[in-house]
């Protein structure tokens, strides 16, 4: 019976949080541990991790509050990212120096992530129970537009069109003497010289989970909610469930735009034209990994996921190559994401439709 | 059945065929805005027909069995690959080669297409963007088996098709062993336009085979799992098992097509040729007029037809009206995925409405009763 106990604790934890988690988690640590042995440095490793897990967090808490509503894994990310990057560049085009042009970035990219989002909530609206897959069409035919539409938008600063024709947008702008490092500078800590926290980042993402917390516990969050776990049930008790779910994918595109300019301003460059393309998958997998399902979802499983996803993203490569001389990293990186999400796709899940 | 008058016959006729009509007018608008001559439009069409048809038309059984657009093909096309890249290896060239190349990826492909299948039947409901994953997890493995187990594991010994480093397969092989063997193998001219009769053959042999199938048990299995999953496994069918099998098919096919459409083009893109395959064969399809949970033959060649000709047509097109090909290219994908979404959400509203409707007749029927 002693023995007894724990493997029934054990079985219950493995089937809470799900097997293939606890081997992701147990393969980080794992790396962590063989760091040293391979001669890599653990405090750079951490640093880039920290750094990366602050670059993508807010892309992943973008997954929140469509997962909230019922409209499932949010592949449509990509649609926000273009607002982000609609405000970007002309934040970039106005030409004004310094962290101010991110908060320029920001202002300007919220329209377009409003009227963007709103429009695609009452198109998923439309289309209850196959949102996931028109989600990733979606994003795919509005990077494709927006493809078109970065060569014909009238843009002329200097550091952002093609310098022999003068016209059409790089496909990768820098933007040094922007943001670059806004906040990743902001009260960042140097531990010593591998190991440096950025502050300023971390605190961002922390604002902005928890305002989408405090938001979740809000009279309208907790309609979300209910119409996530059972519409019927919510539309009883007089909540109007197109309304929620358009806000909550309103709430999703502008959280997907304010992600990607995080993400510039510690990258350095924004990545127009088929860069947002397969942006969504490393989010919603991280955001599984973190134990979401396809039906819930909170802000732990954002912070805990986003943690080993990029843990693991940032720490294979380093170890692996100097383990076994070869860089197997990329094939880590698409057979856990992917296997991640086909095991969350899989799962029964409760309320289905 | 209610008697429609004419103009509620065209505006259904219309609403039933959006996507091909659309198509006609760009390729209208975009054939003479390129230039090309009638005789090069035909004979490039013609080379996509031969392409492309077979792999499309290992679409259509999934469909029949009611689980949407198979984007897990791509399965088929990585299993075609590796035989193509053993068939190389070995050096075996010409048809012997071919055939040689298709009867390896057939047990490859059965094995994926049971796996897809089986992960498919846990995730019902939401097959298609359970099949798209599959395709990218898939790719993950493609990638460990050919990059790295290709060399070490499975003996190459061809060195001109390993890397550098000692193993792994290249970024491109050569497939001039079997470059247009099949092709060319009979070839007729008309009209200076070269048909290759002996790949027309093949597939219209699969085509046979599909129009025979779906008339079979099994094939009327399929269409009884792909009306009403409940309703068939109270009349006795075997659903997981007859969904498993439609994927194995499916996977089959799309293993033999990509052999097909390799050695029409003569090199293999190893980390590149099949990823954009299920896309690319799933808008044709759709640009067709097939829906996702209708589609036949007529589909299949009407589609490959009009989205190659769009395909064709846009880059020049693109240069000689703004004077930037890169335009054209960009307008070709982002139509492409624009069919995909616009038939998906057709499909979704038009299945919402069907429901409605029901329910509607339903409760009027249960009223009328004293």
């Amino acid at each position: 019976m002693n023995i007894a106990v724990p493997i029934t604790l054990g079985k219950r934890f493995v089937k809470s949080f799900g097997l293939p988690r606890i081997i992701i988690a147990l393969f980080l640590l794992s790396l962590f541990i063989l760091a040293p042995i391979a001669g890599v440095n653990v405090g750079t490793s951490f640093s880039d991790t920290l750094n990366r897990f602050g670059m993508n967090a807010i892309m992943v808490l973008a997954m929140v509050p469509m997962i909230h509503s019922g409209c499932g894994l949010n592949f449509g990310l990509p649609l926000g990212i273009i607002a982000g990057l609609l405000g970007a560049t002309i934040s970039l085009q106005i030409n004004i120096p310094g962290p101010t042009s991110f908060l320029l970035a920001m202002l300007f990219a919220t329209p377009f992530a409003l009227i963007l989002g709103w429009g695609y909530g009452e198109l998923l609206n439309r289309v209850k129970g196959g949102e996931m897959m028109i989600a990733t069409y979606v994003g795919f035919s509005s990077v494709a537009f927006m493809c078109i539409m970065w060569l014909l938008l009238p843009f002329n600063n200097p550091t952002m069109v093609w310098g022999f024709s003068g016209r059409g947008l790089r496909t990768t702008i820098s933007v040094e003497g922007y943001y670059l490092h806004a906040l990743n500078d902001f009260l960042a800590i140097r531990l010593s010289r591998h190991l440096v926290i950025p502050t300023g980042m971390l605190l961002f993402f922390a604002l902005f989970a928890f305002f989408i917390w405090a938001f979740l516990h809000t009279k309208v969050g907790t309609a979300m909610t209910a119409v996530g776990s059972n519409p019927t049930f919510a539309r009883a008790s007089g909540i109007n469930v197109d309304r929620v779910r358009t806000l909550s994918v309103v709430m999703s595109t502008w959280l997907g735009a304010i992600g990607i300019l995080v993400y510039q301003q510690s990258f350095g460059f924004i990545q127009l034209y088929m860069g947002p393309f397969y942006m969504a998958l490393p989010a919603v997998s991280a955001i599984l990994i973190g134990g979401a399902s396809v039906n819930k979802a909170s802000i732990l499983n954002v912070i805990l996921g986003t943690f080993l996803f990029q843990g693991i993203v940032t720490m294979t490569p380093s170890v692996m190559n100097s383990l076994i001389h070869t860089d197997m990293s990329e094939v880590i990186r698409i057979v856990v994401s992917n296997g991640m999400i086909l095991y969350a796709l899989t799962r029964r899940t409760e309320g289905a439709r | 059945m209610i008697k429609m008058t004419n103009s509620q016959k065209v505006i259904r006729f219309l609403a039933n065929n959006t996507v091909p009509i659309l198509f006609l007018v760009i390729s209208a608008i975009g054939i003479p805005l390129s230039g090309y001559s009638a005789n090069y439009l035909v004979s490039e069409v013609i080379v996509r027909l031969v392409r492309n048809s077979f792999l499309i038309v290992s679409l259509l059984i999934p469909i029949l069995a009611g689980m949407g657009l198979n984007f897990g093909m791509t399965l088929g096309a990585m299993a075609g690959q590796i035989a193509l890249i053993f068939i190389t290896d070995w050096g075996i060239v010409g048809i012997p080669g071919m055939f040689l190349a298709m009867i390896i990826s057939t047990p490859i492909s059965i094995l994926l297409g049971w796996w897809c299948g089986k992960i498919l039947n846990m995730a019902k409901g939401r097959e298609m963007v359970t099949s798209y994953i599959i395709g990218f997890f898939m790719n993950g493995i493609y990638q460990l088996v050919v990059l790295y187990g290709m060399g070490p594991v499975i003996p190459i010994r061809n060195k001109a098709l390993v890397l550098p480093r000692g193993y792994g397969i290249r970024n491109t092989v050569n497939l001039a062993g079997i470059r247009k063997t099949l092709d060319n193998l009979v070839v007729i001219r008309i009209a200076r336009v070269p048909i290759p009769v002996a790949t027309f053959a093949l597939i219209l042999l699969l085509c046979l085979f599909v129009l025979w199938f779906k008339k079979t048990k099994l094939g009327q299995d399929m269409r009884a799992v792909g009306q009403d999953m409940e309703v068939a496994r109270a009349a006795g069918i075997r659903v997981e098992h007859t969904r498993v099998i439609s994927i194995i098919i499916s996977t089959v096919f799309a293993g033999y097509g990509m052999i097909l459409y390799l050695q029409n083009i003569g090199t293999l893109n190893t980390y590149n040729s099949h990823m954009q395959i299920g896309m690319f064969s799933v808008a044709a399809l759709l640009v067709g007029g097939a829906t996702v949970a209708k589609a036949n033959i007529r589909n299949v060649f009407l589609g490959v037809t009009l989205f190659h000709l769009m395909f064709i047509v846009s880059p020049m097109a693109g240069k000689n009206l703004i004077g930037q090909a890169q335009l054209g290219e960009y307008f070709r994908v982002f139509v492409s995925y624009g069919v995909i979404t616009i038939s998906l959400v057709l499909y979704e509203i038009r299945k919402k409405r069907e429901l409605a409707l029901a329910g509607q007749s339903l409760a009027q029927a249960q009223e009328a009763q004293p």
